[in-house]
């Protein structure tokens, strides 16, 4: 059926994967030093306008502009606070690198239209805390897309990326990648001089809290496939603390975000007696800090600590956490503003409310810790391992053009980039446009003569890969009595002895996930036991990929997300179960504490493209910045 | 569950396909019309919904949290730029919010191209930062005081007595 599909080859000499924030900052900054000189294309696997994690619209620039004015932030403050945020485990060059580029960022989402909220006296941008300002948000990521449009010499929607392609005269150099359009599948080969990846988070890797038609209910968007790990690891790159996962603590059931509560509305959480956990009082301080050392002291509260102490609440009986809303509602207008925050970034949880006639002015609303994501552009250092800036970044992390991965040509941004949490959204297309520039100078300098070499038969044996799900199901579909589904429809339930949909891979993957590597199931608690049989788990759920059936391109579309997203698991079990600590969103029982003599440092994994072997090494972390 | 498709509404314009960013909006050639195909995949983001030109795709949020009986309507009216939106409760209570979404025309937005060009590709700078009004500062800023403490800042700390 696969030889069905045209092949259209694609080339470009730059080529951008994934249109979400970061991508239309690289498309857009790529363009802008490439001109007429090279050629710069985009390739997204839904519709630019409203894809990613901003597609249902966001409520705040999370990272706002820094300055030479007194009152605005300097990028020296953000690092400190980001370094004490993710625990230490921070590239404090690549965190510097983004601030410092941050005012003009935000001058062109003004500029482009975005509606950012200004103090009405002195006509500054306003701040919700220290690090953003607030917006009306819905349109944020249509605006984002309109210049990136403009700017991009080509754009493919609906291709989903699956595989990279490493040229095959060169070792570890990236030639391009393949993947096929989810509408009329076509097969498509791109060819380039260099690739950034953009493609974002990943959700649903673990199981989610929802259960049933609810399933999509998870606070990171369910088309967050994580293609962001899956691509780069497939071309042999090296990924960096993806141990630490991200869990943050939300607003129960509908996930809405708790920040602008605390932040704008001052907001305070208690457990269900009382008492207040949100500030964190001084003397619960002084008892973390027996755990947590110094950081349990650092102003404000970090995320990993904030979020553990919402875990012990709920274990110990005296949770769940409540939000006391009613105590900063005092009239329509602070309702107003609560509810627009929701309606603009999370709807469902403005539904939630009303469904089940929550009045925030008049009841607090419960709070709970959600299952683990793996992102980079949040409270999470897990990701990408990039190379950093020429001109500040210590000469360990320096082996190529900014935000190269340790593959040649193949650079990232947003999500992809690790140890360098806190960027969120204009943090992300900020670094997109740092990893834009970089690109763009090196496909014109140092990269100028470079031509990709991938043969026929690479490209043929990709093609079989990539559309064997569809075949293996048509040809064993006829074995068995029960009927075809109706068009892209998925049978949840349907047995079968040769074959597993995606929605089966998709929930043995998230069992598995859940169980054995520290899930919400288990109290985010793991140990070394569970952790190996885990990894014996995940490789018998990638040998029974062989099997994995697809009825129409939809569910080709979701054979190959579960793929990507096993691929994260797989780099995230792996971590865990090299660092014999605990830091971050998860405990192993077997090495409970934080151990900062012997464990302040990054974690690396690498899956070998020839062979499939994982690998792990350790390397230092350096920091620049005075404490 | 959680979006659906009201038959009577539905024109088969494709626009609620053309937007879900899940690709759980089909069409179905059959009857040429929308429909969520892939329900459990939705994130309740209401693009669809909001995309729609006939008001025929509707949210039924949840249901293994939301009781029924709440109501959401939104309009996005991309010529006032600004967006309504009305929560009915279960109890029936009412409430109408309006934002605005976008502060210039559609279509407005500067590309790369229409910048104009600068020569300075080995430097750190990036499209506009070469004005201090865009850097916001008056040349790209550098740590002023770099350190290199290989390890644990806390030990860092407790060696020279530094908080
Ligand atoms: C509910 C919620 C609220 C948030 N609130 C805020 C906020 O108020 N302020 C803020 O600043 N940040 C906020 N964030 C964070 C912010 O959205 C992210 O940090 C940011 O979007 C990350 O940008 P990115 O470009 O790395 O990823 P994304 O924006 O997710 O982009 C990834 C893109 O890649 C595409 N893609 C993925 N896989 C493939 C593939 N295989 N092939 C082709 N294309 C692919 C996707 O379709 C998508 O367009 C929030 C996030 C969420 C989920
Ligand atoms: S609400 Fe969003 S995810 Fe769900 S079907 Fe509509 S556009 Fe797709
Ligand atoms: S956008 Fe509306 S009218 Fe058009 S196909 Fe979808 S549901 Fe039907």
């Amino acid at each position: 059926m696969s030889l069905h599909f045209p092949t259209k080859i694609v080339d470009t000499d730059i080529l951008v994967v994934g249109g979400g924030m970061a991508g239309c900052g690289a498309v857009f900054e790529a363009k802008y030093w490439c001109r007429s000189k090279c050629k710069v294309t985009l390739v997204e696997k839904a519709n630019t306008e409203k894809s990613g994690a901003v597609g249902m619209g966001l409520s705040a620039c999370n990272l706002g502009v820094f300055t030479t004015d007194p009152d605005d932030p300097k990028p020296e403050d953000f690092v400190q606070y980001v370094r004490n945020d993710l625990l230490g485990m921070v590239r404090e060059d690549l965190v510097y690198d983004i601030a410092r580029h941050m005012t003009s960022t935000i001058k062109l989402f003004d500029e482009w239209g975005l509606p950012i909220w200004r103090d009405p006296k002195t006509g500054k941008y306003l701040r919700t805390g220290r690090w953003q300002h607030p917006i009306h948000g819905e349109s944020y990521k249509a605006i984002i897309a309109e210049p990136c449009r403009k700017s991009a010499d080509e754009v493919y929607e609906r291709v989903y990326v699956t595989h990279p392609l490493l040229d095959e005269s060169r070792p570890n150099r990236i030639a391009g990648v393949v993947g096929f359009n989810v509408r009329d599948g076509t097969f498509y080969v791109f060819r380039a001089k260099a690739v950034i990846v953009a493609a974002g988070g990943t959700s649903l890797l673990y199981r989610p809290r929802s259960v049933g038609e609810g399933l999509g209910r998870a606070w990171y968007p369910t088309w967050a496939s994580g293609s962001a790990y899956a691509i780069p690891l497939l071309a042999g790159a090296e990924t960096v603390t993806m141990e630490f996962r991200l869990v943050v603590v939300r607003f129960k059931d509908a996930y809405g975000p708790v920040g602008f509560p605390y932040l704008l509305l001052k907001m305070r959480s208690t457990d269900v007696k009382g008492k207040q956990w949100e500030p964190l009082p001084d003397e619960a301080k002084a008892e973390l800090s027996k755990i947590f050392y110094d950081f349990a002291w650092a102003k404000p509260t970090p995320t990993p600590i904030r979020t553990w102490v919402t875990i012990q609440n709920l274990k110990e009986g005296r949770g769940p956490d409540l939000m006391q809303t009613q105590e900063r509602l005092p009239d329509e207008e602070s309702l107003k503003v609560l509810f627009e925050d929701y309606l603009d970034m999370t709807p469902t949880q403005a539904f939630y409310w009303a469904s089940q006639n929550i009045h925030p002015q008049k009841t607090p609303s419960e709070l709970m810790p959600t299952e683990p994501y793996v992102q980079a552009s949040h409270a999470s250092p897990g990701g990408m391992w990039a190379s950093g800036p020429s001109d500040i970044a210590p000469k360990e992390y320096i082996w190529g053009p900014n935000r190269m991965l340790t593959v040649e040509g193949l650079f990232g941004a947003g999500d992809v980039v690790g140890a360098s949490g806190h960027k969120f959204s204009s943090g992300s297309f900020t670094e997109g446009r740092i990893a834009g520039k970089s690109a763009a100078r090196y496909v014109l300098t140092q990269a100028k003569d470079y031509k990709p070499t991938i043969s026929n038969d690479t490209i043929e044996r990709y093609k079989e890969i990539v559309y064997r799900p569809l075949e293996w199901y048509h040809k064993n579909k006829p074995l068995t009595t029960t009927p075809e589904m109706p068009p892209q429809y998925t049978n949840w339930f349907e047995i079968h002895p040769n074959y597993l949909n995606w929605y089966q891979l998709l929930v043995r993957l998230q069992k598995t996930m859940d169980e054995y590597a520290a899930g919400w199931g288990m109290f985010y608690t793991t140990n070394m036991y569970l952790l190996n049989r885990g990894w014996e788990l995940l490789k018998m759920l990638e040998e029974d990929f062989r099997f994995a059936a697809a009825a129409s391109l939809h569910e080709l579309l979701r054979v190959w997300e579960v793929y990507h997203r096993l691929l994260v698991g797989q780099a995230v079990v792996f971590s865990m179960m090299n660092r014999k600590e605990s830091r971050g969103y998860y405990l192993n029982a077997d090495y409970p504490y934080i151990d900062e003599e012997n464990w302040h440092v990054f974690t690396h994994v690498r899956r070998d493209p020839k062979t499939g072997q994982w690998s792990f090494r350790t390397s230092p972390v350096i920091h620049i910045i005075p404490p | 569950m959680p979006t659906f498709v009201y038959a009577s509404l539905c024109k088969g314009c494709g626009k609620c396909v053309d937007i879900c960013p899940a690709d759980n909006m089909q069409y179905n050639p059959k009857n040429r019309k929308g429909y969520n195909a892939d329900p459990i995949s939705c994130a309740e983001c209401m693009n669809c919904v909001k995309y729609c030109p006939e008001h025929a795709v509707d949210v039924r949020p949840y249901s293994d949290f939301a009781p029924l009986g709440a109501r959401v309507g939104v309009i996005r009216d991309t010529k006032k730029n600004i967006i309504y939106w009305r929560i009915v409760f279960r109890d029936g209570t009412v409430y109408d919010f309006a934002s605005p979404i976008r502060t210039t025309p559609w279509g407005s937005a500067k590309g790369a191209l229409d910048i104009p060009e600068r020569s300075d590709l080995d430097s750190e700078l990036l499209a506009l930062e070469d004005k201090p009004e865009y850097l916001g500062f008056p040349e790209l800023p550098r740590p002023k005081q770099t350190v290199r403490i290989v390890g644990s800042i806390l030990k860092a700390k407790q060696k020279t007595g530094g908080g």
